[in-house]
């Protein structure tokens, strides 16, 4: 077979012991675990002895620079508004792509109206109306937040929608059967029906309010995060910049965890 | 009976759609003509036109298009080599894919915007950090469906394949890549999508010349009506980009 053969030759050559050929092969995640260390080491070699220190610097003294960085006057400070940012940001799109969704989805007729104009407004790169929210909201957090929601609200809005639209017509149809009143509809059938899509549009929104709100500090470089990275830049001090880039990628990767957790706890019931 | 009501109702809801562009215009209109809103802030959308035609009559995008297709279209070209063919290689052994893929996702779900500063710094402020940045962020998309087109064959098809006395490039060229190329296809599409809105973006954030370049020094130097024209044609070259690889992935599928 094409494919035992070629998982044979990726298992570490038989002169090693088979114990351990054993456990990685049945432990992927070991093995990823090496992976990834071998790229660290590599940075590392590869930051310690070909590349201009000016350039780049070995994942070793990124990880010791960490309390400079945040000892740099100005940078906790500057980390926490993007915290905040993100976290209203995140907010308000959910509570408004929730009510826009249902607002949209829930009648055939408004459905069929909005969503060309939701799924245009949503094609469109917004990355080009960066300037103005600048222009509108100032370099302040209102303009990181409000371009945030503009990347967080439509996927939400979008997966809400086709989470009412999915509902089978046959339960819809029984409810109705049984008596049920409008109210009884959505919150008996409508409303579990919605829970997977619903953490599936969080998630989703989460993905782009952390572009939304990043790209936006990054753009203004007179403030916030965007004013570190482009002084450490100019500065030629690859040492802060990857420490200020860890520590918003550990950020953008935990929310974006709890999100995903959350999806997978409430999507459970539906595979079943 | 129930048809007639569903033409009447497309019908509604197309005039529901005319109208709420028609008020939208008109607000804005009547926002910068009569509610004395700062032609700074919104200008008038008369003048918004005329300056869009003045952008295309006299050819001046013409370079800043050019920077930027040229940039998209490296990007995507080493992006869609590198992820087509790392993704098949991976794919070869499911071992491979358990150890490697929950790898890609989760650097995938990581905003790599995040690293423009760092090819700034590696690159410069020309074109090769934004066409780094656009080959990073659209490889993932690519990578991960050309995994998921190739690695997850029905086993059966390759099982009947073989049994039936198959060659090696036979069952690549008749099983496997017929199986794959519809979810690679569609990991092309999006690459070049996230290609196209992070070059624009990184060429947003720091650059010297392309179409986002453009739109910021038009914000700074408060041409509010020209950048007004310059997203207008921004806007329409990104959604016909949308819709020509759109139409390309549709005919890829046949």
């Amino acid at each position: 077979m094409l494919q035992v053969s070629a998982e044979a030759r990726d298992i570490v050559p038989p002169a090693r012991s088979r114990v351990l050929t054993r456990t990685l092969r049945r432990h992927p995640g070991i093995a990823r675990l090496a992976a990834i260390a071998a790229l660290f080491v590599l940075w590392e070699i590869a930051a310690r002895y070909w590349v201009d220190p000016m350039f780049l610097s070995p994942p070793s003294r990124v990880i010791g620079s960490l309390a400079a960085v945040f000892r740099t006057n100005g940078v906790p400070a500057a980390l926490q508004i993007t915290f905040w940012e993100l976290a209203v940001a995140f907010v308000i799109s959910v509570a408004s792509g929730l009510a826009i969704g249902l607002a949209v989805g829930l009648s055939r007729f408004s459905r069929v109206s909005f969503m060309p104009i939701i799924l245009l407004l949503y094609g469109t790169p917004q990355i080009t109306i960066l300037p103005l929210f600048i222009l509108y909201f100032g370099i302040g957090p209102a303009s990181k937040i409000a371009f945030g929601v503009s990347h967080g609200i439509f996927p939400i809005i979008v997966t809400i929608v086709a989470g009412v639209q999915n509902i089978k017509p046959i339960l819809l149809t029984s409810a109705r059967s049984m008596g049920a009143s409008k109210w009884q509809i959505f919150r008996w059938v409508i409303f579990p029906h919605m829970i997977p899509s619903f953490f599936a549009g969080m998630r989703l929104g989460m993905t782009g309010v952390l572009l939304g709100v990043l790209l936006a500090e990054l753009y203004v470089s007179t403030a916030g995060i965007g004013y570190f990275t482009t002084l450490f830049t100019q500065n030629f001090d690859p040492t802060k910049l990857l420490g200020l880039i860890s520590v918003l990628a550990a950020m953008a990767i935990v929310l974006n965890e709890i999100v995903r957790r959350a999806e997978v706890h409430f999507g459970r019931w539906r595979a079943e | 009976m129930r048809r007639k009501g569903s033409t009447r109702d497309r019908l509604l809801s197309r005039l529901v759609q005319v109208a709420f562009v028609g008020v939208l215009l008109t607000l804005w209109y009547l926002a910068t003509a009569k509610w004395g809103v700062s032609h700074l802030l919104l200008p008038n959308p008369v003048r918004v036109y005329d300056e869009l035609k003045d952008v295309l009559g006299s050819g001046e995008f013409i370079p800043d298009l050019r920077v930027t297709l040229t940039e998209l279209a490296i990007a995507f070209a080493l992006s869609s080599i590198s992820g087509v063919t790392l993704g098949y290689l991976l794919s070869r052994s499911q071992y491979a894919i358990r150890v490697f893929e929950p790898l890609l996702a989760g650097v995938y779900s990581i905003p790599i915007i995040l690293f423009l500063p760092l090819y700034v710094l590696f690159f410069g402020l020309g074109p090769a950090s934004k066409i780094a940045l656009g080959t990073t962020i659209s490889f993932f998309p690519i990578v991960l469906n050309t995994i998921a087109g190739f690695g997850y064959v029905d086993r059966i098809y390759i099982v009947a394949a073989r049994a039936m006395g198959a060659s090696d490039y036979q069952l690549f060229r008749w099983v496997l890549l017929p199986a794959a190329l519809p979810v690679i296809l569609t990991g092309l599409r999006m690459g070049f999508i996230v290609a196209l809105l992070s070059i624009l973006g990184s060429e947003t954030i720091a650059s010297l010349a392309g179409l986002g370049h453009r739109i910021v020094h038009l914000a700074e130097a408060m041409e509010t009506a020209r950048m007004f024209a310059y997203i207008a044609f921004v806007v329409v070259i990104a959604a016909s980009l949308n819709v020509i690889v759109t139409m390309l992935e549709a005919r890829g599928r046949r």
